[in-house]
């Protein structure tokens, strides 16, 4: 019998089914129709979300895979429908986040006559993309899906972009599913070395003062039972970057706090101790390392990641360790020998309590005058048990919440590290409430951030998704505002903002509101954030030239922090 | 300034539209320039191999050449210097017959660098000669000197490893081993 031929929109369609994709976020347009007509027969088995930017598409597909797992996906048209899924883009692939971002293409007989709405995507996405690709037969679909959801998941997962020419939209096809999971110019888990695994267990078993740095490949690797493993046998405190924050749980005694530029006092100054450094999943960003040349130059220095450019990148490795660390962190506990290292572990305690007395109390607990960022920060997290998914806008806001707020599960913490895409943290979160629909999404953002992407609450009220917003307003830039004090003589360029009245844009979108603008009013409105159902957005007037501390400053050496602005 | 060496680096990947742009991205990113380039079909089918040179330093080329590799469609990439390379290039010299038959200096270098004449009508001969790069330069200099050339043409370098054995057929036979043993 002979098969019944479909177009390649349908074939788009069962592919993604195929994949087991239940979740999309899009925006319809001209040059992906096609696709739309098709997706309005598949609606009962694939979740389409209308965004309300393409933007936010791709930051929703962010937030839903950050928090499952699993590959998110976004659907848009051709042109600047696909342009403005490019910052998503970026920022999927600085932060490894496996996203495939399928986009309409103006028909194969009219790519480059300048054609109404077309852009080169291939071109413009092939530097931040993992792959990009474009379909221009229907016959293509099928194999261009399975290759794209192989590849974003994979190795080191990030963004995939298919370039969907019209005329394969609406082309006819045999269908067959495909599955792949082999290609051969591209190793998603180099092999390990066991001559690198013996140097290790001997380093590990011969440091005195070793230290761990905990990165998201740990979370992506699915190695968090392993991470914890490997830290107790050895007793090796831990530093996490900010996209490792909730691989261990933050009150795990080897938990030492978060690495970087406004990090914890104890894993910064330790840095530069330590006489063997463990770096998990983890790429020695700039904000980790501060100035390289003083970084860590007493330690022997092994690596374990996944990624064999990243060996060496940026700071020099006396051992790599290739492969997926689920796997190599096993294969390290199983060799190494069971230590105890109480005497180093304890030197970290006068550093938690310099920092504690001259920064966190302060900021925490300051008992008079304006509402503080970590105050808030804490509150919210305590509030929720710790067991909240944290999910944060760039700038202060995002600093103070990676800070104040705890974490007790897994797959935490969704923020914009790499690229610090202001704007991120509104979509990235509706996202989030698809991806863990049984979580709370707390969304910490600051009253510019929300400005950029604040088109999404249209999102919000249509799909009901139950986004807790904290909107911590210091109408201010207050990052930026930050340094410009700090560095740039207090001119205050173009940093103050006005605001608009949040609860009549809250009202219009039907959203549940209240502002706190005194202490004793916080707890209340945590708990009225909570008790809410479905979303809400709760204002936090806080102090308006407040400060995040301490602070590497840039360029400064990983062990030197500011507790406070005048050293 | 850092003592910087000239890099052969020799790339292979799929034959697929669009990796020339990549790898070239590389080197871009990090304000490198490429000093010559030859891509063609390599001896495996389907499988196309570049040969880049460039001059830069022992730490940034390393990572230059991880960075090439991390590309989905390449399957490896190396680099050499001039010593663990077998390098080529090829060039033609475009002469004027009746001052290449007037003056016998002309056929005289011609036949020191043992070039070849490989085409000869009454305008214009052509010279091709395959050799080190130094030595390409150094017989336009000498014909430019004899005011004889009408037009100058050089290829990129084209290079082989001088270890013995063909790196790229191991390296696809290996991957299909593994993910056959990882079934």
């Amino acid at each position: 019998m002979e098969k019944q031929q479909i177009t390649g929109a349908e074939a788009m369609m069962r592919s993604l089914e195929h994949e087991g994709v239940k979740t999309l976020f899009g925006y319809p347009g001209g040059a992906i129709m096609p696709v739309y007509d098709v997706l309005y027969d598949h609606r009962d088995r694939l979740n389409h979300i209308l965004v309300r930017h393409e933007q936010g598409a791709a930051h929703a597909a962010q937030g839903f895979a950050r928090v499952s797992g699993e590959v998110g996906v976004c659907l848009v048209t051709s042109g600047p429908g696909a342009t403005n899924t490019i910052t998503g883009i970026a920022d999927a692939m600085i932060d490894s986040t496996p996203i495939v971002v399928i986009a309409g293409q103006v028909s194969a007989g009219l790519l480059g006559t300048d054609a109404f709405q077309e852009v080169d995507l291939v071109g413009v996405t092939q530097p931040i993309s993992k792959w990009s690709y474009q379909i221009r037969r229907a016959e293509d679909v099928a194999w261009a899906v399975a290759r794209a959801f192989y590849v974003a998941r994979s190795g080191r997962p990030g963004p995939v972009v298919l370039d969907f020419a019209k005329n394969a939209q609406i082309g006819m096809c045999d269908y067959e599913p495909v599955n792949l999971d082999f290609i051969r110019s591209y190793d998603p888990d180099p092999e390990t070395d066991p001559r690198a695994v013996g140097e290790a267990v001997a380093l590990i078993n011969e440091a005195r003062k070793p230290l761990v740095l905990v990165g998201q490949g740990v979370e992506l690797g699915n190695a968090q039972e392993e991470l914890k493993a490997f830290v107790e046998k050895a007793d090796i405190p831990c530093g996490c970057t900010l996209l490792g924050l909730s691989a261990l749980p933050s009150d795990h005694r080897l938990n030492k706090g978060m690495l970087g530029m406004h990090g914890n006092l104890g894993p910064n100054v330790k840095t530069n101790e330590c006489d063997v450094l463990i770096a998990v999943g983890m790429r020695f960003d700039d904000r980790v390392t501060g100035k390289l040349e003083t970084y860590a130059k007493q330690a022997k220095v092994i690596h374990l990641d996944i990624d064999p450019s990243e060996i060496g990148k940026n700071v020099p490795v006396d051992v790599p360790i290739l492969g997926n660390c689920k796997r190599t962190l096993s294969l390290l506990t199983e060799l190494i020998q069971k230590h105890e290292h109480t005497e180093w572990i304890d030197s970290f305690k006068q550093y938690e309590e310099k920092e504690y007395n001259q920064v966190i109390r302060p900021e925490v607990f300051p008992g008079e005058g304006p509402i503080n960022m970590g105050e808030v920060v804490n509150a919210v997290s305590e509030a929720t048990r710790h067991e909240a998914v944290l999910v944060t806008d760039v700038g202060q806001n995002q600093m103070m919440a990676c800070r104040y707020f705890k974490h007790t599960k897994n797959r935490s913490v969704i923020t914009s590290g790499g690229m610090g895409t202001m704007g991120f943290c509104l979509p990235a979160a509706i996202g989030a409430t698809f991806g863990a629909p049984h979580r709370t999404v707390c969304a910490f953002m600051g009253d510019g951030g929300l400005q950029m992407t604040i088109q999404e609450l249209g999102t919000v009220m249509e799909q009901k998704a139950p986004v807790k917003i904290v909107l911590m307003n210091n109408n201010y830039l207050g990052n930026v505002r930050q340094w410009q004090a700090m560095f740039f003589r207090h001119r205050y360029s173009f940093t103050p903002m006005m605001n608009p009245d949040y609860r009549q844009i809250a009202s219009a979108y039907g959203i549940g509101y209240r502002r706190v603008m005194e202490r004793e009013e916080l707890q209340d409105g945590i708990r009225e954030m909570l008790e809410t159902e479905g979303a809400f957005l709760l204002e936090v007037c806080v102090v308006e030239e407040g400060n995040v501390l301490p602070m590497t400053p840039p360029g400064g050496s990983v062990n030197y922090m500011m507790l406070n602005l005048d050293c | 300034m850092e003592n910087k060496t000239l890099y052969t680096i020799i790339v292979h990947s799929e034959n697929i539209a669009g990796i020339l742009n990549q790898i070239t991205a590389v080197f871009t990113r990090r304000q490198l320039n490429i000093e010559s380039l030859n891509v063609s079909a390599s001896s495996i089918k389907g499988v196309h191999k570049y040969t880049i040179t460039c001059w830069t330093t022992p730490d940034i080329i390393e990572k230059v050449v991880r960075q090439i590799e991390k590309k989905l469609d390449v399957i490896q990439a190396h680099y050499f210097t001039d010593k663990e390379i077998f390098l080529r290039e090829v060039a033609m010299y475009k002469l004027e017959t009746p001052k290449l038959e007037a003056n016998a200096e002309v056929s005289k270098v011609i036949r020191r660098y043992s070039a070849h004449i490989v085409e000869v009508n009454q305008v214009f001969a052509i010279v091709e000669m395959t050799g080190m790069s130094a030595d390409i330069t150094s017989l336009y200099e000498e014909l430019k000197a004899l005011n004889c050339v009408l037009q100058f043409v050089r290829s990129g370098r084209i290079a082989v490893s001088t270890s013995c054995f063909e790196r790229v057929n191991e390296y696809l036979a290996h991957r299909q081993e593994r993910y056959e043993k990882g079934k």
